[in-house]
């Protein structure tokens, strides 16, 4: 099951600044909590999103357990030429969610 | 209830199932963090100069948007705009968040570059508490600026818990 919700433009000209949102489905556990047996629920949360445009970097977040569930993030990018827009999430444990999406510069 | 998060994801797949994980994901969260220990506003300063290399933090031209009153602190929305030109020489490298009352003082650090075309980003934060956030902007010529606001919060993140 797909886990990544992004939003890019389908379209824009060329040197038009577009807005991007990307959010993904993560319990962010901060590794603060206690779980029923009052042990303390191991952290894991997203700690890096990268978003490439062409396998160029254009943004990156490093998180902290204060970002909430589910990670919702918005920038902005320059359209430069058409082509993709590649988004990766990478929790504690190493796991990653990619998610991509295709804009068409005029 | 654990969502779905491993490499098979960049598939189309269809809204209903993105959106159906991402109310789950929100469902499992929702009993907030509750910390035994809080940060300070000394560990919030520290953690600020750590990021800041112990430079001049200058004021002017952030702006950090967050709503005054919260009445959730699970989820908080805040935004940092830059009046920068976002050009090759003269842009915004990295805006860090901190706060000064949750269990730790880092929030987020955000890079961008001459390819972001403005200096706006936005999350959603947690917040354990009432208490002052402050975001510090890193320059490409090495300077840094700083901003804080203060932010009310009647339902803590961890209240729930």
């Amino acid at each position: 099951m797909a886990s990544a919700l992004v939003k890019v433009p389908a379209r824009a000209m060329r040197g038009e600044l577009i807005e991007i949102t990307a959010m993904v489905a993560h319990p962010m556990e901060t590794g603060f909590r206690s779980g029923e047996n009052g042990k303390i629920l191991p952290r894991n949360i997203v700690q890096l999103f990268v978003c490439r445009y062409d396998g160029v970097e254009v943004f990156r977040a490093e998180f902290f357990p204060a970002i909430t569930a589910n990670p919702y993030i918005a920038f902005s990018t320059i359209a430069t030429r058409s082509g993709t827009l590649e988004f990766r999430w990478i929790d504690d444990r190493g796991a990653e969610v990619l998610e991509r999406a295709a804009i068409i510069v005029e | 209830m654990t969502p779905e998060f491993n490499a098979n994801a960049g598939r189309r797949q269809s809204i209903r199932l993105i959106v159906a994980g991402v109310a789950s994901g929100v469902a499992g969260a929702s009993s907030g963090w509750c910390p035994e220990a809080q940060a300070t506003p000394a560990d919030m300063r520290a953690a600020i100069t750590a990021f800041s290399r112990g430079q001049t933090l200058l004021s002017g031209g952030v702006r950090l948007l967050v709503p005054e009153l919260v009445e959730n602190g699970n989820s908080v929305p805040v935004s940092v705009l830059v009046d920068s030109p976002m050009t090759e020489r003269d842009h915004v490298r990295r805006i860090a968040l901190f706060s000064e009352k949750n269990p730790q003082p880092q929030i987020a650090v955000f890079h961008l570059g001459p390819r972001s075309g403005r200096a706006d980003v936005t999350t959603r934060i947690r917040l354990a508490d009432s208490q002052r956030l402050v975001a510090i902007v890193e320059m490409a010529d090495g300077r840094f600026f700083q901003t804080g606001v203060e932010v009310i919060v009647t339902l803590a993140a961890c209240i729930e818990n």
